[in-house]
């Protein structure tokens, strides 16, 4: 973990709102492995913005950050160019670990989409994807999930790509394909809660990547709190330091 | 150099620079981003005498030039602190301040019973948390019931206790008094103003408590002048926060007769901010020809 100054590389835009940033920062990458996230300073805003990390280049020294543009502070972050200097803390968080044993399905649904890629790319070929967005003008990164999967779903609301309807339609079809794999999923908190209390149901191993409101990112403040139950009883534990991921069964959705 | 170091209650911190509770945990995350006995002290997350899990999430809301936050006092409560936290903060050559809640006069009591003993240096009892809701800021509101609670929670230390008061009252400085007629060691100030957010879209407010404490930059000048409100009244030490981000308030804090500063959320904003404000503070003293901070404190020249 460390907090510095780092160089843009290059900016992307993948869509209306979303951009890509390759950032050069080597002692970062180095820590870093997928589902881990880092907080970075936007201009004058007292708080830091939790963005994820998506692709990782140990051998460059370089992290791939997707983010969307949602409020004021990622307003200031999408007018940076290849070039600036961003002030980022991380690498932050516990990440994924994807069991290389078993078939693993990534789910992701919009924004959620980018921690998913550096997870299937960890994985190796034999990932299956399943991505959901509102419509294809919000589609990213369709290009690097059929790179790094076997397998790749696309499902949008209004039907103008891919199949109509949302991630856990296809989810639940490939779960009785492969019923022994591990699904791994990032989005929305309807959609994660849709998706974990599928796999509850088929006692299917899941681990969800969550979000919340943060202060310090890592651990100190205990404002990122999630409600999770397990055998010893319910805990609150903290997004930023526990997480952000997850075991689907012991979040308390609606905590 | 100017020698930085002060002493409250008999307790010497090395600098004026202590990182506010509830926004530094119990030391060991930021100890992973610097040496933190590079610091006066650490005022430790409020504890209770039982473990608390707090209010739902969100839990924390921007503001500007701040931020809203309602933790309601999570904590593992005061045995885990001292079994789990204690000994890793104890061997940090740093001084550990414990802060410590209740909702009951019982409940204070016995917390700071506990910490008889231990290797808690000063103890800070929070008598302005307006994220509990069965009593709490109630202790921190009437001078009489400061005095009285003052009163208990001394007598059962083993330690110097510094009363944080609420700056939530019309007037603080009738409040400080009363802290000090009870035989507080020193106190400090200001904790969160309470305040609120509403997402226009959902109409709903922003924190799930509804409420919360205002802290950061946006407080400094109500904290100032509540905290040069206290050094006028007072003769015991007063401990200064809310709002601080960079060294000049600090020293701003120092000069309204503040004998040490505490800085919070400042943290989450630049995790090095107390370091860069110890070395402001020492630069400035230097640049001053002052030759030891506490020969500052109190020295605004008031019109
Ligand atoms: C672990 C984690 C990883 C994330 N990864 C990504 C990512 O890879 N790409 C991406 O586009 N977004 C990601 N997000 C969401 C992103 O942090 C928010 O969209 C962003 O903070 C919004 O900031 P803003 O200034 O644009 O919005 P504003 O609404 O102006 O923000 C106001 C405050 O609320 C907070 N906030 C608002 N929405 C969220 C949210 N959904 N989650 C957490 N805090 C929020 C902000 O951080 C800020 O403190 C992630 C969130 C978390 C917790
Ligand atoms: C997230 C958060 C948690 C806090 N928790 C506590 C607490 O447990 N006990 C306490 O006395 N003050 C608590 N405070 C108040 C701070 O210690 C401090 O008094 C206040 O934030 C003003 O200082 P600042 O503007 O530098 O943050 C908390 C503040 C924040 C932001
Ligand atoms: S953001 Fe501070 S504990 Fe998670």
């Amino acid at each position: 973990m460390l907090q510095a100054d780092f160089t843009i590389a290059s900016v992307e835009q993948l869509n209306p709102t979303t951009y890509a940033f390759t950032v050069d920062c080597p002692p970062m990458a180095e820590e870093s492995w997928c589902g881990r996230f880092v907080h970075i300073r936007c201009g004058e805003k007292p708080l830091r913005r939790p963005i994820s990390i998506c692709e990782i280049d140990k051998q460059n020294g370089t992290l791939k950050l997707v983010f969307e543009v949602r409020g004021e502070g990622t307003e200031w972050l999408a007018t940076r160019k290849a070039g600036d200097v961003i002030n980022i803390l991380g690498p932050l968080g516990n990440g994924f670990f994807p069991n290389q044993d078993k078939p693993a399905i990534f789910v992701g649904g919009g924004i959620g989409c980018p921690p998913m890629l550096g997870a299937a790319q960890d994985y190796g070929k034999n990932a299956e994807a399943i991505l959901g967005f509102r419509s294809k003008a919000q589609m990213i990164l369709l290009d690097s999930f059929e790179k790094a999967c076997k397998r790749v779903a696309v499902t949008t609301d209004d039907g103008s790509f891919g199949i109509k309807g949302f991630v856990t339609d296809v989810l639940q079809e490939r779960l009785r394909e492969e019923p022994d794999a591990v699904v791994y999923a990032c989005g929305p908190t309807p959609m994660l809660k849709n998706v974990a209390a599928l796999c509850n149901a088929q006692n299917v191993q899941c681990y969800v990547s969550l979000e919340q409101r943060m202060g310090c990112g890592v651990g100190a403040c205990l404002v990122c709190a999630c409600k999770t139950h397990d055998a010893q009883g319910e805990h609150m534990r903290h997004v930023c330091k526990n997480g952000p991921v997850f075991d689907a069964r012991e979040v308390d959705f609606d905590g | 150099m100017a020698d930085m170091r002060v002493e409250i209650a008999g307790v010497t911190f090395k600098n004026p620079v202590i990182t506010a509770s509830g926004t530094f945990g119990f030391g060991r995350e930021y100890a992973r981003l610097y040496d933190i006995s590079r610091l006066g002290g650490i005022s430790c997350k409020g504890t209770t005498l039982h473990e608390r899990l707090g209010n739902p999430a969100p839990r924390i809301a921007e503001t500007p030039s701040g931020m809203l936050n309602s933790v309601g006092l999570q904590n593992p409560g005061v045995d885990a602190f001292l079994r789990d936290d204690l000994p890793f903060l104890a061997s940090q050559d740093v001084v550990v301040i414990a802060n410590i809640a209740g909702s009951t006069e019982d409940e204070y009591v016995e917390t700071i019973r506990r910490l008889q003993g231990s290797a808690v240096d000063m103890i800070e009892v929070n008598i302005s948390c307006p994220n509990v809701k069965a009593g709490g800021v109630s202790f921190g509101t009437d001078p009489r019931a400061v005095e009285h609670i003052t009163k208990l929670c001394k007598s059962a230390a083993d330690k110097p206790i510094m009363m944080k008061l609420t700056p939530n009252v019309t007037d603080i400085s009738e409040i400080a008094a009363a802290a000090e007629a009870g035989g507080a060691d020193a106190i400090s100030l200001i904790n969160t103003l309470t305040g609120m957010r509403i997402d226009v879209n959902s109409r709903r407010p922003i924190l799930r408590n509804n409420t919360g404490g205002l802290s950061g930059a946006a407080v400094f000048p109500v904290a100032l002048r509540m905290v040069w409100q206290a050094a006028n009244r007072v003769k015991i030490p007063v401990v200064g926060m809310g709002g601080i981000t960079k060294w000049q308030d600090a020293v701003e804090m120092l000069l309204a007769g503040a004998c040490a500063v505490q800085i919070g959320a400042a943290n989450f904003t630049d995790a090095y901010i107390p370091l860069k404000v110890i070395a402001g503070i020492q630069e400035y003293l230097d640049a001053q020809g002052e030759t030891c901070v506490s020969d500052i404190v109190g020295t605004v020249r008031p019109w």
